[in-house]
């Protein structure tokens, strides 16, 4: 009999927000399990299902607005094509260090295994189809599928 | 430190990488890849020979450039090297462990 030892061996992430800051971060620690040897599974929620969806995911913002970290005056942040101008220039520094764009980092974690998943309540309220989403998205599935999904010693989850 | 690989002393790394790839030989990436379940294909030993090449070359290695590296895609690459790929196919393959996080 072995003893569990307290490592990670699957990591269940939530994704309820479309700005790319976090979208990204999401990606990345998903991406960086699989290259750990760590299983990952990523659930879409609210905002976050637009970085599966096939008409927004190209087209994701950094906020903006209420990001104390820009250090831009909120009033500042607010003004038209200051999003754009922003996301622009965030892109710019992410190729520069290898970064990939949404899409293809999509295409990464499908490669490697990420099991992706949307909210099935959340596709109701925006009234989103199964078709509109990303094709390597695994399925639409409830809460509870995804605890089931998770379910297993060493299973962390993690809500972004 | 040192260790007894494929009966050469071999100087490794805390987490077993090679220090000093002149040390490497491809009797040494078979015990390697021994120790971490993969028996070696001719398939492994081109991607092997490409990441010691890239190395060769200072190309910071990561998930995405072996992606477009048009030798083997991800999905493969992962099949080969199910568990943590890059960090086990560096590690056969006598080389530093990348320090990307893509």
């Amino acid at each position: 009999m072995s003893e569990f030892n307290g490592e990670i061996k699957k990591m269940m992430i939530i994704l309820s927000k479309a700005t790319l800051e976090n979208v990204y971060a999401a990606f990345v620690l998903a991406n960086g399990a699989r290259m750990e040897g760590i299983e990952a599974e990523m659930f879409f929620t609210f905002f976050g299902l637009e970085a599966i969806h096939k008409n927004k995911l190209e087209h994701l913002h950094v906020a903006t607005v209420g990001n104390p970290a820009m250090h831009m005056p909120t009033m500042l942040g607010g003004l038209p094509g200051m999003e754009a101008l922003a996301t622009s220039m965030m892109k710019k520094e992410m190729e520069k260090i290898d970064m990939p764009d949404v899409h293809e980092f999509l295409e990464i974690l499908t490669a490697s295994g990420v099991k992706l998943w949307a909210c099935k309540l959340a596709m109701e309220m925006f009234h989103y189809k199964k078709e509109d989403l990303y094709e390597g998205v695994n399925g639409v599935i409830t809460v509870g599928d995804f605890y089931k999904q998770g379910s297993g010693l060493g299973a962390h989850m993690l809500f972004i | 430190m040192e260790k007894m690989i494929a009966g050469k002393t071999i100087t490794v790394n805390e987490e077993g990488y090679l220090t000093n790839f002149a040390q490497w030989d491809k009797e040494v990436g078979e015990a390697l890849a021994t120790e971490a379940n993969i028996a070696l294909s001719p398939r492994h030993w081109e991607v092997i020979t490409y990441l010691q090449n890239e190395h060769k070359n200072d190309v910071a290695l990561s998930i995405r450039r072996i992606g477009k590296s048009g030798l083997v895609d991800i999905k493969e690459f992962y099949v080969l090297f199910p568990n943590a790929p890059l960090k086990t196919a560096t590690k056969i393959a006598g080389i530093p462990k990348p320090a990307s996080c893509i």
